[in-house]
């Protein structure tokens, strides 16, 4: 009559997981680019088009890539944090404009001012899906020797920036490249 | 004050619940009749204590009671009235009210419709109930109190979800819940035949009509949610195999099995165990998706602010009423003789196969719902299933199930001729045949569409040849239609409604279209004979949003079909852009023009258009299932005291004799 208990030994394997899944949380979605290197670019610097800019020029420093649009809600969020970020020390912060319209990009910075050493323009998206990008504004650290080491999705809020960004740069800029 | 009345009221129903669960629990042990009296009018004062506190929780929305913290996070003071309304049940402390609300309902509408069960069957039936009642309850009062008051109060909420703000979503919560929760009363039943050892076809009759309006409820509160989902989430979508479709999804397969199971145990005695155990499933689905939904284990479009404190109450629940059930099947289960004999080639096996295929598929679709969950446990790193695994599954397991139903119609019970079964081949190639002839005539051809529409022809034919052979013998007269049951017509219109939808999902699947278009004013695009003209996009303001609406002229031939208007809403209280999507409705095809995000600063915009053919079937299909349900329903026999009971072997249920 052990038939009868199948019903019951699957569900109780099935609590067992359900148990287990209440501990993580269901919104960290690991990238598969941590710890990888970064993917190469070179593309076109948003007020210089005719020159261009790429992770190579890095090489050696720890830096931020992060990606917006002119027209992205969470991109308009972040700036004010992401000025204060960029005046810190020690703070390389490349942004990628991520296919847009280089006059409305352009505004925006010169309306809101610009947090960024160098912006680069991306108007294809084909670098954006290099880096797995699916929804700006998105964030990345890469440390000296060119491998990512965070990856952040969504508005990077002060929270975030002092609990986890600032240490890890820090940590960063202490390893040896 | 009426806040604080309305949480009265919870502790009132929650009070009346445990008298209800506990004095009839005991007065079936000590054989008390005025216990066991006690199950009917506790469970009518829980329901009278919840529609008080419910009306209480509205009363405080319609009036903007911002002091209840509850309203502030979910209305503001621009908000309309109906969406104030259904603000009530917008979030996971309200929706949690109106699944207790539901509970009651149905609880009350057995203690009122239930003439013909035992008063001893019916106390543990309900006393079953108000064990549920009581769980939801506790959940509510101890972690989700909508009645939660707010110092200082502020001036005006913070908005309901603009999703939520919507017709279709505003009465798609109610009904699903009442298939869910409906889905209780065959589950109680189920156990209450079990807790008494008379696990015989009598309780399935009973359930067979609260079963049956519960499925009801789930097919159209599942339609509402898909045909809300292609209309308002503007992805042009109308299925998206996500975690909380699927959590409905999953105890309407099972709810579907149990009907048909429940059909044979009625009529011919067999499956007994299976059916209760089916029973068991279907609602313990139901529960396993409140807690998928609220606990945060799964990321969802649809999940509600998780709080791990919910998900642990919910497991907990889960455990006890689903463990407790379990057990008592692996224990009353062994003891079950089947009376009934059947051949391999009978009805009874057919729709033993049918309950094996949805089954099945439930199973596949739980696995690969709970896929995320078992890869991080296993410490495999996080994976999910998606849109191919679903659809392969649906694929492999419904194909047989539509054989199947086109076989099975003409199935006799207990033993049919093997010989006469290859007849049945013409009709399958007639079947072939028109739907091969329907697949050329679309613009190209595709496998799968001629799959789905064979199916569909084979079980439209076999149904008409079922329908022709049992009026074959005697004129089509008003009396000889009377004289059948309405259960009869009920399956076949279900069953026309399963054709309707393969069709429509077969059709919309294999030949949409869709095209991502830049398009500045004044230009067109062109996509399937269908012209699509920009003019532009103007601003509009709206009571709680503003934001843009395009204007799309749609030609065919030189011939204007449709102005299409739709709009990006921007609402002032959420600052997320919302996407209204406009369609030309037809039976033959939808079209469908989203609005993108502005480009450049010439007007340019990006639009999103798709041509979709027969996608109204796939809800027009749901549509007639449940009416097919509700015809059934109306089944005399489910409501007459049958002739079977009278049987010695049942005789004491009447009497109330305890075991």
């Amino acid at each position: 009559m052990l038939r009868y208990l199948i019903p019951l030994g699957l569900f109780v394997i099935l609590v067992i997981f359900l148990a287990i899944g209440l501990q993580n949380d269901p919104r960290y979605v690991p990238s598969p680019l941590i710890d990888k290197p970064a993917p190469d670019f070179s593309l076109p610097r948003l007020f210089s088009p005719t020159t261009t800019f790429g992770p190579t020029q890095l090489k050696g420093k720890v830096w931020i890539l992060n990606t917006w649009t002119s027209d992205c809600v969470g991109c308009r969020q972040e700036h004010p944090y992401l000025l204060e970020l960029s005046k810190m020390k020690q703070i390389n912060l490349i942004g990628l404009n991520y296919r847009d319209s280089n006059i409305l990009a352009i505004n925006l910075l010169k309306k809101h001012g610009n947090p960024y050493q160098v912006v680069v323009t991306d108007q294809d998206g084909s670098v954006g899906i290099d880096y797995g990008v699916y929804a700006v504004p998105e964030t990345f650290i890469i440390d000296k020797t060119g491998i990512i080491r965070f990856k952040h999705i969504g508005p990077l809020l002060p929270d975030e920036i002092n609990k986890t960004v600032l240490p890890l740069i820090k940590k960063l800029n202490e390893e040896t490249g | 004050m009426i806040p604080e009345f309305g949480q009265f009221a919870l502790i009132v129903a929650l009070i009346s619940a445990v008298i209800q669960a506990v004095l009839p629990l005991i007065g079936t042990i000590i054989n008390q009749p005025n216990l066991i009296m006690v199950a009917r009018p506790a469970a009518q004062a829980q329901f009278i204590a919840l529609s008080i506190s419910f009306a209480c929780l509205t009363y405080a929305f319609v009036t903007h009671d911002f002091s209840v913290k509850y309203v502030t996070n979910n209305s503001n003071i621009d908000l309309p009235l109906l969406y104030r309304v259904s603000a009530v049940w917008g979030a996971h402390e309200g929706s949690l009210l109106l699944w207790a609300l539901v509970l009651s309902i149905w609880s009350f509408a057995v203690t009122i419709f239930s003439r013909q069960v035992p008063p001893l069957m019916l106390a543990r039936v309900v006393s079953i109930m108000g064990w549920i009642s009581i769980g939801f309850l506790l959940f509510m009062i101890m972690t989700s109190n909508p009645f939660e008051r707010l110092f200082p109060i502020p001036s005006h909420g913070r908005d309901l979800n603009p999703l939520l703000q919507d017709f279709g979503l505003a009465i798609h919560p109610p009904m699903l819940y009442m298939g869910y929760v409906g889905l209780s009363v065959a589950f109680s039943f189920s156990i209450a035949a079990m807790w008494a050892n008379r696990l015989d076809s009598a309780w399935a009759r009973w359930s067979r009509p609260w079963t049956n309006v519960a499925w009801i409820f789930l097919t159209l509160g599942i339609a509402l949610g898909s045909w809300w989902a292609y209309y308002e989430l503007g992805w042009g979508g109308w299925w998206f195999w996500d975690p909380v479709e699927n959590a409905s999804f999953m105890p309407w397969l099972v709810a579907t099995a149990l009907i048909h199971s429940l059909a044979v145990t009625d009529k011919r005695s067999s499956f007994k165990a299976w059916t209760a155990l089916l029973a068991i499933f279907a609602f313990s689905l139901s529960l396993l998706g409140t807690f998928l939904v609220r606990s945060g284990v799964l990321t969802s479009v649809h999940a509600f602010a998780s709080d791990p404190e919910r998900g642990v109450f919910i497991l907990l629940f889960l455990v006890i009423v689903v463990g407790a059930s379990l057990t008592l099947y692996a224990v009353r289960a062994p003891l079950i003789k089947s009376h009934s004999q059947f051949s391999m080639l009978s009805r009874e096996t057919a729709l033993l196969l049918n309950n094996v295929f949805l089954v099945v598929l439930t199973l596949g679709i739980l696995g690969g719902t709970l896929f995320p969950i078992f890869t991080v446990a296993l410490d495999l790193g996080k994976y999910s299933v998606g849109f191919p695994f679903f659809n392969f599954i649906f694929v492999l397991l419904g194909t047989p199930l539509a054989l199947l139903l086109g076989f099975g119609q003409l199935l006799r019970w207990k033993k049919d001729n093997a010989q006469q079964q290859l007849t049945k081949l013409i009709p399958f190639s007639i079947s072939f045949i028109l739907a091969l002839g329907s697949v050329l005539m679309m613009s190209y051809f595709s496998f799968y569409a001629l799959l789905g529409m064979t199916l569909a022809w084979w079980v439209l034919i076999m149904a008409l040849t079922s329908f022709m052979l049992r009026f074959k013998n005697q004129s089509l007269s008003f009396a000889s239609l009377k004289k059948t049951p309405p259960s009869y017509f009920g399956t076949h219109i279900a069953h026309l409604g399963v054709v309707i939808f393969a069709v429509g999902i077969t059709l919309t699947s294999n030949y949409s279209s869709k095209k991502d278009v830049l398009l500045k004013p004044g230009e067109s695009y062109l996509m399937d004979d269908y012209t699509y003209q920009f003019n532009g996009a103007r601003q509009i303001i709206g009571p709680n949003y503003r934001g843009h609406e395009g204007d799309i002229i749609i030609t065919k031939n030189g011939i204007v079909i449709a102005e299409m208007k739709p709009q990006k809403r921007i609402y002032y209280s959420q600052q997320s852009p919302m996407t209204e999507a406009a369609i030309d409705a037809g039976l033959s095809r939808d079209l469908f023009v989203a609005l993108g995000d502005q480009r450049g600063q010439d007007g340019a915009w990006t639009l999103r258009l798709y041509y979709k053919p027969f996608i109204r079937w796939i809800w027009l299909g749901a549509i007639i299932m449940s009416l097919g349900g509700l015809v059934a329903s109306f089944d005399k026999r489910y409501r007459q005291k049958n002739r079977r009971m009278q049987t010695s072997r049942e005789k004491d249920h009447l009497t109330g004799k305890l075991t």
